[in-house]
């Protein structure tokens, strides 16, 4: 069965911080119903919390870090979740019961297996 | 690999003999039913694709000598199965596989129904809500009207290296991210069927308002939104989307010869020669709508009701004779299921015909949403022309030029537009 990942893009909120409590709510009643097919993901801290690295001058040169996402977008990835689905039709309409599909947007795409 | 052309020996869309034009034909016909009961078969459309077009291609080296096989189907399945095993066996000793291919060269033809089935979940597949609406245009006219890549890249008017690529990005996804190969679920169904006719509507459409003379290839285009409304309608002979697609492309498309002048100047429905009107097309299309109607007695379907306003003009023995309090009718019931500006707009422009040219006006006016609409400037145009208020018109008349419409039908507001200036 493949395995997809779903990317979601939200406004940029602090997941642990007492106004985010009733969407968190909503994202454990998804976590429950879609439990057959979640096989992980995870909630992930604000932009701010981000670093980007780079490393100059090809492998082994200078690790070069910058404060914040790989991209300043106005909606940022705000987590993931892996599926395993059966097709695409099943992977959209699992995501599409994701709170970000109405916030913001979720990205799915397959995963290749290693 | 061979790259032999399913149409034309050369592309340029004439055989030679009579013998290769019937063979040609033929191939055409069942291309796309092969290359379906090959992707169920092989789970690969790539392969199935490979297959399919060696297949066609020996039937086009073969069958012009040695006459068209009695079941060339099953013919064109033999061979294309059999290239499969020699594809799916390569790749397995490339792999250093055992190859399980065997099965591929069960002999039992497939029962009408299979095929049915085959095609239908090609149809959809290839009209996948997943895919671009562009990504969907091409490979059904690849895939399902069976064009070269180079014919595709022509008709589109996109060069033929980003068309190849953008058919393989296109077959990459439908594999790599699982779009299913199967027919919708039949409550599905309707949602699905009307992305599947919006594609072959915008098919139909780049080739219906493409000119004359150069643009050929893209005039082709309206055949095969045409050709593809007649296979939805062999498979699905009960939807009446399907039918109302049918009827609408068959109505549109019976004024074609009669749309253009002989310099290939755009004619407006009011100046048409009605008898070069294609009667038969006319007859099969009204014939559709009643079927479609009579499908659709608690829920107005927006393709069988924008065929029945087709069937309206269609059957008015002179533009003054339209029926237009029936055209307005029509309008108001897409409008309970398709309410956009562009239909409004429609709308407004019988009101004009019916009521006067100022009522029409009023109805424009109020319409949002349209600014960069060349048509609403267009109309506004055409009914400030007919109110006697030149300046007002010819400064519409310029921003629908300013917004770029298409050749002919430029040269019509062109035209417009130089009468209120003499």
């Amino acid at each position: 069965m493949p395995t997809y990942i779903a990317l979601t893009y939200t406004a940029d909120v602090d997941w642990t911080a007492p106004e985010q409590a009733a969407e968190m709510q909503e994202y454990r009643e998804f976590g429950e119903a879609a439990r057959a097919v979640i096989r992980g993901g995870a909630a992930l801290y604000p932009t701010a919390t981000a670093t980007t690295v780079r490393v100059g001058g090809g492998k082994g040169g200078d690790v070069l870090t910058t404060d914040g996402p790989y991209a300043e977008t106005k909606e940022a990835l705000t987590g993931f979740y892996l599926l395993d689905c059966a097709d695409l039709d099943e992977a959209v309409a699992t995501a599409a019961k994701l709170p970000a599909a109405w916030n913001g947007a979720v990205e799915v795409r397959p995963v290749i297996p290693l | 690999m061979p790259t032999g052309d399913a149409k034309t020996a050369d592309g340029t869309g004439a055989w030679a003999d009579p013998a290769a034009a019937s063979a040609a034909g033929v191939v055409r016909a069942e291309r796309a039913r092969i290359l379906a009961t090959l992707i169920r078969v092989t789970g690969s459309v790539d392969l199935a694709e490979d297959a399919t077009q060696d297949a066609v291609v020996r039937a086009l080296e073969s069958w012009p000598r040695d006459g068209v096989p009695e079941n060339p189907r099953g013919w064109l399945l033999v061979v294309a199965r059999r290239r499969a095993v020699d594809l799916i066996r390569r790749e397995a000793r490339r792999a250093g596989k055992e190859a399980e291919a065997v099965s591929l060269l069960d002999p039992t033809p497939e029962p009408p129904q299979v095929v049915r089935d085959d095609l239908l979940r090609l149809v959809f597949t290839c009209c996948h809500p997943t895919l671009s609406l562009d990504a969907q245009v091409a490979l059904a006219l690849r895939t399902l009207g069976g064009l070269s890549i180079a014919e595709v890249a022509r008709a589109l008017v996109v060069p033929e290296a980003t068309m190849a690529k953008r058919l393989t990005r296109t077959r990459q996804k439908i594999a790599k991210a699982r779009i299913p190969y199967r027919v919708p679920t039949a409550e599905e169904l309707p949602d699905r069927l009307v992305g599947v006719a919006a594609t072959v509507y915008l098919i139909f459409n780049e080739g219906y308002s493409a000119g004359s003379g150069d643009d050929l290839v893209r005039v082709g285009l309206a055949e095969e939104g045409l050709r593809l409304a007649r296979l939805l309608a062999e498979l699905m002979p009960d939807e009446p989307t399907v039918l109302g697609l049918l009827a609408l492309l068959l109505l549109q498309n019976s004024r074609r010869a009669a749309r253009l002048d002989p310099d290939g100047r755009l004619l407006l429905l009011a100046e048409q020669d009605r008898s070069r009107w294609d009667r038969a097309a006319i007859t099969a299309g009204v014939e559709l709508v009643g079927r479609a109607l009579r499908r659709t007695p608690h829920h107005p379907d927006r393709y069988v009701v924008q065929a029945a306003v087709a069937a309206c003009h269609a059957l008015a023995p002179s533009y003054d004779r339209t029926p237009w309090d029936a055209v307005i009718s029509w309008y108001e019931v897409l409008l309970t299921v398709h309410d956009t500006p562009v239909v409004r707009l429609n709308r407004a422009a019988a009101v004009a015909e019916r009521d006067g040219p100022a009522a029409g006006l009023a109805l424009v006016d109020a319409l949002d949403g349209l600014h960069d609409y060349p048509w609403w400037h267009a109309s506004r145009a055409e009914l400030l022309r007919r109110l006697a208020r030149p300046t007002e018109a010819m400064a519409a008349y310029e921003q629908a030029l300013a917004l770029g419409t298409n050749g002919p039908q430029a040269d019509h507001l062109r035209r417009r537009l130089a009468e209120l200036t003499a």
